[in-house]
C-alpha cells in the first residue's frame, strides 16, 4: 500500500526538484525600467505570497559624478550643474550652493535677492510638492489629481520661465545674489498665482483627503516612528509627519526666512496619509510665506559686489537648506583656488531612501509602490 | 564640552571654528570611541553625512568627515581624521543606522573600507568597476574601459 504524498513529504524534494510552488520565498525583481519607481530604480523584493520580507535598492543608474565635475569646473561654472540633481526643485537646489559659496568668499546676497530667492524657492516648493501629489495618486490609482496638478504647475513654470527664461533647471540663483531683476510684473504675477492656487489645494483636498479608496491605500501603510526616522537620518515631510517639529527654515533660518511668520505641519502617526496631510499643509504654509515676502520685497540691488575671478580662502564650510524632500547640504572644501577641491552634496532623497527597507516591511506589494511615492525621491539627485 | 572631551582623551582632540563652524580633528585611535561619547552622551543623534577629501600629496592621504546634528541642541558638529591609503576606518552603522549607505558611498568613490560594515559594497557604481572616482589621481574622463566593453558592448562611454 503506497501512502498518499502529504505536504510535508513533498516539501522534502530534493532542491533540483522544487518548483516555485515548493518555496516559501520570493525573490522578486522590479525596475529599473517601471512606471511606480519614478525614474530608474530597481528594487529587489524578498516576498512570502504577497507580504514583503525585505528589499534591497539597487540605485546608481543616473549616476553622472556631479561631485567629480565640480572639482574640474570653477564656482561659477558648477552653478548650472546642481538644478540638474532634483530637477523638480531645480531652484531649492541652487539656493543651497549659492549661499554656501557666498559663505566661503564671506559675502551676502542684498536683502531684495533673499526676498526673490524666497519666492521662488517657495513657489518651487509648492511645484515639486504638486508633481509629487499628482504622480503619488497616480501611483495608487487615482488618475484625476495628475491632471489638476499638472494644469496649476504650469502657471509656476510660466512665472520661472518669464523670469529667468527656464522651466525646470532654471539656474535663477548667482552666487552672490540673482542675476536677474525682476520682470515687470513679477509681483502682480505671483500675487495672482497665490489667489488662483490656494482655493485648488481645497480642490486637491476634496478629491483625496476623506476619499475612502485612498484612506484605505494610505493609513498604516508604510509607518515609521520618529526614533527610527532620526537614526536613519529621514528628513523633511518624512520626519515631519512622524511627530518631529524640524524644519530648517525655522532652525536655522536663512536667506530672508527669519522674517516671515509660517508654521512647521506635522503628523502623528509616521505613515503614508499623514505625509500626504503634511505636505498639503507645507503647500499652504508656503503660500503664507510668499503672500509676505511679495508684499515687502525691499528695493536695493539685486546682486551683491562679486569678484569676477572667485578664489574663495583656503577652508571649509558646510551649508544646508530645507529642500521639498528634506535637508541638503553643501560640504565644500576650498584651496584658495578658482576651482573647488571638494564638494560634497548631501541629498535628502538618497538618505531618505534608505529608510525603504524598514518601512516596507510586513506590508504587501501594492504598499511598496504607495510608500515610494511618499518617500518622494527624484532618482537625479538619489545618484547625482 | 571640548574641554570635557579634551580631559578624556588627552591631546589627540583639537577643536577649531571656521566661519561659525565648529569642529573637530581628532587621532585617528581616538574616534571610535570619540563618536560614541558624541551619539550616547552629548546628544549628536542625527548623523547627517558621511564623506572624505582625498589629499593625494599628503601621506596620510584620506581626510573622513563626520558631519553630526544634535536636535536637542540644534547645534552642527563636524568630526575629522586622517587616515593612510588602505589603512581601516571602524564603522558607525551600529550608531547610526543611516551611516549605512553613507559609507557604501564614500567606500564606492574613495575606497575607504569600513570595518564591521554590514554590507560594505558599491552603492553607486555598478559591482565590478575598477578604481574609486573621486579620488584625485582618477582623471575627469577616465572610466573603467573593459567593463563597458563587456557589460554594455559598446567600445567606450565617452
Amino acid at each position: 500500500m503506497t501512502e498518499p504524498t502529504s505536504t510535508a513529504q513533498h516539501l522534502d524534494l530534493d532542491e533540483s526538484n522544487k518548483t516555485y510552488l515548493d518555496a516559501n520565498e520570493l525573490i522578486l525583481n522590479m525596475g529599473p525600467q517601471h512606471p511606480a519607481t519614478h525614474g530608474v530604480l530597481r528594487v529587489i523584493l524578498k516576498l512570502d505570497g504577497e507580504k514583503v520580507l525585505g528589499l534591497e535598492c539597487v540605485i546608481g543608474y543616473l549616476h553622472r559624478g556631479v561631485e567629480k565635475i565640480a572639482e574640474n569646473r570653477t564656482y561659477t561654472m558648477f552653478n548650472p550643474y546642481v538644478d540638474r540633481m532634483d530637477y523638480v526643485a531645480a531652484v531649492s537646489n541652487g539656493l543651497g550652493y549659492c549661499e554656501a559659496v557666498e559663505k566661503l568668499l564671506n559675502i551676502e546676497a542684498p536683502e531684495r535677492a533673499n526676498y526673490v530667492r524666497v519666492i521662488l524657492t517657495e513657489l518651487n516648493r509648492i511645484a515639486s510638492h504638486q508633481l509629487w501629489l499628482g504622480t503619488h495618486a497616480l501611483d495608487i490609482g487615482a488618475m484625476t489629481p495628475l491632471f489638476y496638478t499638472f494644469r496649476d504647475r504650469e502657471e509656476i513654470l510660466k512665472i520661472f520661465e518669464k523670469y529667468c527664461g527656464a522651466r525646470l533647471t532654471t539656474h535663477a540663483f548667482r552666487i552672490g545674489g540673482c542675476q536677474y531683476e525682476t520682470y515687470e510684473g513679477f509681483e502682480k504675477d505671483v500675487k495672482k498665482f497665490v489667489a488662483f492656487v490656494a482655493p485648488k489645494i481645497d480642490e486637491y483636498e476634496e478629491l483625496l483627503t476623506t476619499n475612502r479608496i485612498w484612506v484605505e491605500r494610505t493609513k498604516n501603510v508604510g509607518v515609521i516612528s520618529a526614533k527610527d526616522c532620526i537614526g536613519l537620518g529621514v528628513t523633511g515631510p518624512v520626519l515631519r509627519a512622524s511627530g518631529v517639529k524640524w524644519d530648517l527654515r525655522k532652525k536655522q533660518p536663512y536667506a530672508a526666512y527669519g522674517k516671515f511668520d509660517f508654521e512647521i505641519p506635522t503628523g502623528q502617526n509616521g505613515d503614508t496619509y499623514d505625509r500626504y496631510l503634511v505636505r498639503m499643509a507645507e503647500m499652504r504654509q508656503s503660500l503664507r510665506i510668499i503672500r509676505q515676502a511679495v508684499d515687502s520685497i525691499p528695493e536695493g540691488p539685486i546682486m551683491a559686489k562679486v569678484p569676477k575671478v572667485m578664489k574663495p580662502p583656503v577652508g571649509e564650510i558646510y551649508h544646508s537648506i530645507e529642500a521639498p524632500k528634506g535637508e541638503l547640504g553643501y560640504f565644500i572644501v576650498s584651496d584658495g583656488s578658482t576651482q573647488p577641491y571638494r564638494v560634497r552634496v548631501r541629498p535628502p532623497s538618497f538618505v531618505n531612501l534608505q529608510a525603504l527597507d524598514l518601512m516596507c516591511r510586513g506590508q504587501l506589494i501594492a504598499d511598496v509602490i504607495a510608500v515610494i511615492g511618499t518617500l518622494d525621491i527624484v532618482l537625479g539627485e538619489v545618484d547625482r | 564640552m571640548v574641554s570635557k572631551l579634551k580631559r578624556q582623551f588627552g591631546s589627540g582632540i583639537e577643536a577649531f571654528t571656521y566661519l561659525g563652524q565648529n569642529y573637530l580633528n581628532v587621532d585617528r585611535s581616538l574616534i571610535t570611541n570619540l563618536l560614541r561619547i558624541l551619539c550616547e552622551e552629548e546628544q549628536f543623534d542625527y548623523c547627517v553625512d558621511i564623506t572624505a577629501v582625498h589629499y593625494p600629496k599628503r601621506e596620510r592621504q584620506f581626510d573622513i568627515v563626520w558631519i553630526l546634528y544634535s536636535f536637542e541642541r540644534n547645534e552642527r558638529l563636524r568630526v575629522k581624521t586622517q587616515i593612510a591609503d588602505g589603512e581601516h576606518i571602524p564603522s558607525a552603522v551600529s550608531m547610526w543606522p543611516t551611516a549605512n549607505w553613507l559609507e557604501r558611498e564614500a567606500y564606492d568613490m574613495f575606497g575607504i573600507h569600513f570595518d564591521g560594515h554590514p554590507d560594505l559594497k558599491r552603492i553607486l557604481l555598478p559591482e565590478g568597476w575598477k578604481g574609486h572616482p573621486l579620488r584625485k589621481d582618477y582623471g575627469i574622463i577616465q572610466q573603467d574601459q573593459e567593463w563597458v566593453q563587456i557589460n554594455l558592448g559598446i567600445e567606450s562611454g565617452q
